[in-house]
């Protein structure tokens, strides 16, 4: 009896994307730069963000995102901002229509004025997300109220699935999904203080992985369930699951990740012989790799096509999922999967179909996976 | 269409109160992290990995403990059929703070690791071994019809039969 979609439920559609990061600033820029194999990853020496020299995919500091200076938006807004825009600028999705909702995902957002503002009752406010997400919203007219979600890594994962659901359900049309993360020292010093970071650009799923490194970046993707985007690529399912294991180690033994997959298959009315390709979370980390692996052999996707995109962005944390789900949607309407950057040996326990080079091909199904702290697991299936 | 759906049991910790089923079972007004301490000895609760928690998961974890003491039977549902959503208006921004401290001489992973607002989800998880679906939303104002709709929708797809929420 679990699982059973009614068959009145509305299919959701990309009506339009954008990535915003280092490497480009639309998703067609973006993506022909991972077809040159080019990673913003590099070495930086920022002593603001740490004392030591560190591998990161970082924005240049004077770098500016939007033109209107007229409201005090700090950078993590503007990223969204300058994402948002570039995303509706080609489609005619009504912003401020009544049936069209707004769903921000970040992890930390503005947790940066920490490092420089006073600590009191108005930073505060100044830091909360629901605050950037009233900047945001105002900023664009969007006329309900907007959604945030803050999850750990599956924050953006978990914003789509959010947002396919809200619309499925008929209370809105249309969804404006985008997410954003910013590194400074407050993020960067915890990774570092959990020895996560890896002195290079790290390597997702190799044998001499050494851990991740942070990037940042926003993406965005519009949802509709107007029957005249019914030629676009479809949401199909998304399912979300617990370890109750750890809250800063994943699963010994994937099961849970495997279980958010089968139930997202399910969802979407995919089996998992229909998958094409696989978007890992692939952080490069020991731990959480060898865990998806263990999930995609469980799941009996051993031999499907996988990449992980963090030698490219690094970890986004609150974009990740958004900014490798609108490069997945690419990748199914250019019929190419791109390569692991970094990956060379195979460094899991359990047998995976890792792509090292450009993958042309037919490719109709996609599935996106990503985990967190706190246990989280979360698994969306994309479709032509 | 939404089916019949039950609130089983309810519990709220608010202004040094701890409310259960409408009945103020437990007061005690003094600061927050003396108050979170004098909840859990007063329930006898014996749960060693408390004491390393941030504030807020261990709120989320003593409402969570006094929502489904004598009121849940955990054995009557998989681990995957309980999930949890939760929301509340400014993220971890009290263990940001404290981590953020830290920085200056030693960055703690122990306060790093908190600086998450959904970590209180899987402390909870950890706990009560529920392995299902969950969500953490920020809201300037709890927004009781949101999450509403959200638990309406999961338990009416059977991705859940049951779910924690607040």
């Amino acid at each position: 009896m679990s699982g059973i979609k009614e068959t009145n439920e509305p299919d959701v559609f990309v009506v339009a994307d954008n990535v915003l990061s280092p490497l480009g600033k639309t998703t067609a820029e973006n993506f022909s730069k991972l077809k040159q194999n080019i990673s913003g990853v590099r070495q930086r020496n920022d002593g603001g963000i740490s004392s030591k020299p560190f591998y990161a995919s970082l924005f240049n500091g004077d770098e500016s995102f939007i033109s209107d200076t007229n409201q005090d938006y700090t950078k993590f807004e503007q990223l969204l901002i300058a994402s948002i825009e570039e995303a509706s600028k080609d489609s005619t999705i009504p912003l401020q229509d009544k049936k069209t909702v707004l769903i921000i995902s970040s992890t930390k957002g503005n947790i940066s004025l920490l490092e420089t503002n006073t600590n009191n009752a108005e930073l505060h406010k100044r830091i909360a997300l629901s605050t950037s997400a009233k900047l945001i919203s105002e900023c664009f007219g969007f006329s309900t109220q907007p959604i945030v979600v803050s999850n750990a890594c599956i924050s953006g994962v978990l914003a789509i699935i959010t947002g396919m659901r809200l619309l499925r359900s008929g209370q809105y049309e249309n969804a404006v999904i985008a997410g954003a993360d910013v590194i400074s020292k407050f993020i960067l010093s915890g990774f570092e203080s959990f020895q996560a970071l890896s002195g290079q650009i790290c390597k997702p799923f190799d044998k001499q992985r050494d851990g991740l490194n942070l990037g940042e970046g926003a993406a965005t993707i519009i949802l509709s369930t107007n029957k005249k985007y019914d030629q676009n690529i479809n949401v199909r399912g998304g399912a979300v699951s617990n370890d109750a294991n750890h809250i800063s180690g994943p699963s010994r033994t994937g099961e849970e990740l495997a279980y958010a997959i089968k139930k997202a298959l399910e969802d979407a009315k995919v089996a998992a012989g229909a998958i094409d390709f696989i978007s890992a979370h692939g952080t490069a980390t020991v731990y959480n790799d060898e865990m998806e692996a263990n999930a995609f052999s469980l799941s009996g996707l051993q031999s499907v096509p996988l990449n992980s995109l963090k030698g490219y962005y690094g970890h986004t944390l609150g974009a990740a999922g958004l900014i490798e789900s609108v490069i997945s949607i690419q990748s199914i309407k250019e019929n190419l999967v791109l390569p692991t950057l970094g990956f060379e040996n195979m460094g899991v326990t359990q047998p995976l179909n890792i792509c090292t080079g450009l993958l042309p091909g037919k490719f109709n199904n996609c599935l996106k996976t990503a985990s967190g702290f706190g246990g989280c697991n979360a698994a969306l299936v994309f479709g032509k | 269409m939404f089916t019949e759906k039950y609130i089983t049991s309810s519990c709220t910790i608010n202004k040094g109160a701890v409310i259960k089923e409408g009945l103020n079972i437990f007061e005690s007004h003094t600061d927050i992290a003396a108050f979170l301490l004098s909840v859990y000895q007063h329930f006898h609760f014996s749960y060693p990995k408390f004491y390393k928690m941030d504030n807020l998961s261990k709120l989320g974890w003593l409402a969570a403990e006094i929502l489904l003491k004598d009121s849940f039977k955990k054995e009557n549902y998989r681990p995957e059929d309980v999930g949890i959503l939760l929301a509340n208006a400014n993220s971890s921004l009290d263990d940001d703070i404290k981590y953020f401290e830290t920085v200056k001489e030693m960055a703690s992973p122990a306060l790093f690791v908190y600086t998450l607002p959904n970590i209180v989800i899987g402390e909870i998880c950890i706990r009560n071994n529920f392995k299902g679906e969950h969500t953490f939303f920020i809201q300037d104002k709890f927004d009781a019809g949101f999450i509403a709709q959200q638990v309406n929708y999961i338990l009416d797809k059977n991705i859940l039969q049951a779910c924690i929420c607040g």
